[in-house]
């Protein structure tokens, strides 16, 4: 390899002995094989990223006694279900035609882009365009970064936007609920809550499903 | 124009700039790894757009495909704290040596009645360790509650005496705030992972972070 040590051969000619001249290189290979050794099990065993996750903030029960939370404006309730399907009625649930509007009916969203991300996309349009002015802002350095992200927030919490109740029944799986919240997310909506479906929705879910 | 002959005999190679490189990697990959301890079950976790990293002190249940809970806290001392709080509240004794073990495992899921039975299992043993049920988190014998509550009293008490410390000696302060991670595979039933944010809104905790593998955000590419 690195100059193998040639001994011998070349030395033995010219009669008189002299004192060879040692050569001061090293056989290196033992050195690099050990050194490609370490490198790749460090290669191998060594974890880079630490894992990423998203931040998730549960309503705080109120304490008992105090007033009925104020009606949600704009709801929009997702009943996600077995087979990756999802469900969504807009307003209050009503068992059946009233003064204030129709019977509720549900009607099916899947996890694909023309699906809930048009569907979100569309119901999120103000806040969005909103949004989207106060980036351009940021960009041109009108507004600082403290006050873009101020303004975001309450973008995100007027009422205006829409809140989406996500239910699921005792079939979806965690995946469903962690992409719809990250659609949510990426549709700039920031106001979402999981919570129990009610037994009117469920029986409405599984006469859809069958079951 | 220093040309050598060619003679028959060992081509030389100047190995030096390779071996330099070989040395530079080595070090960089001793320096910047950070081993991980073997989980006791996989955990495949959904994809989201989150960016948020981990942060290195953090208290995680992780809840695998079947919805077993697995409990861990990064913080070694913590970790033996909770578990001394344990073994008296639900008389399990354990050696110093056991509780020290301890400290060093990744997350567990087992009854505490058979902690000291898989502390002292060597690792090939772990893996298949019966019965590994997970965390107990029923009403009757809420021992994840109890696993929560005691290793986040302890990380955050130790938090604060590294606060107070560094506030005296006028430094800054290295540690960070606990906090609390959930980790569960993209295939479990949501109800099972109710279950387990239900322990910890019973605890008065309401904020966590969900842990995902990343994903590119359609916002951002265009």
């Amino acid at each position: 390899m690195a100059e193998i040590a040639e001994g011998g051969g070349g030395g033995g000619h010219k009669g008189k002995k002299r004192a060879k001249k040692q050569s001061t290189r090293i056989d290196m290979t033992p050195m690099v094989d050990l050194a490609f050794l370490l490198l790749t099990f460090f290669v191998l065993t060594s974890t880079f990223s630490k894992p990423k996750s998203m931040e998730l903030t549960y309503p705080v029960e109120p304490p008992p006694g105090s007033p009925p939370p104020p009606a949600i404006k704009n709801g929009i309730t997702m009943l996600l279900t077995k087979d990756d399907k999802i469900f969504y009625y807009e307003g209050e649930y009503r068992a059946a035609d009233d003064a204030n509007g129709k019977k509720t009916t549900l009607t099916e969203l899947n996890f694909s882009q023309e699906s809930l991300h048009k569907y979100l996309a569309e119901k999120n349009k103000w806040a969005q365009e909103e949004i989207a002015k106060l980036d351009v802002k940021l960009k041109s350095k009108q507004i600082a970064d403290t006050t873009h992200k101020r303004m975001v927030r309450e973008i995100k919490a007027n009422k205006i936007a829409p809140t989406i109740l996500i239910k699921t029944d005792d079939k979806a799986t965690y995946k469903n609920v962690i992409d719809v919240i990250d659609e949510l997310n990426i549709n700039l909506i920031g106001k979402y809550v999981t919570v129990d479906i009610l037994k009117s929705e469920l029986d409405m879910v599984n006469e859809k499903t069958g079951g | 124009m220093s040309k050598k002959p060619s003679k028959g005999g060992a081509p030389s190679l100047d190995m030096t700039p390779m071996v330099d490189l070989a040395f530079l990697l080595v070090t960089f990959f001793m320096l910047t790894a950070s081993f991980r301890m073997a989980e006791p079950v996989t955990v495949d976790p959904p994809s989201s757009i989150g960016q948020i990293t981990l942060p290195d002190n953090h208290i995680m249940v992780s809840v695998d495909e079947k919805g077993r809970g697995f409990f861990g806290i990064s913080n070694a001392a913590a970790k033996m704290a909770a578990l001394r709080e344990m073994s008296k509240k639900y008389n399990v004794n354990f050696t110093e040596e056991q509780v020290k073990k301890f400290s060093g495992l990744p997350s567990f899921g087992v009854d505490i009645k058979d902690l000291p039975r898989y502390i002292d299992a060597s690792e090939n043993e772990r893996t298949g360790f019966q019965p590994q049920k997970g965390v107990p988190l029923d009403s009757l014998n809420n021992q994840l509650r109890d696993w929560i509550s005691f290793g986040g009293a302890e990380a955050v008490k130790i938090y604060n005496e590294a606060k107070t410390k560094a506030q005296e000696a006028n430094q800054e302060l290295k540690a960070e705030k606990p906090r609390y991670a959930i980790k569960c595979d993209g295939k479990t039933k949501y109800i099972v992972v109710k279950d387990i944010v239900e322990v910890f809104t019973d605890l008065k905790i309401y904020q966590f972070n969900l842990i995902t593998s990343l994903e590119a955000n359609p916002n951002e590419a265009n």
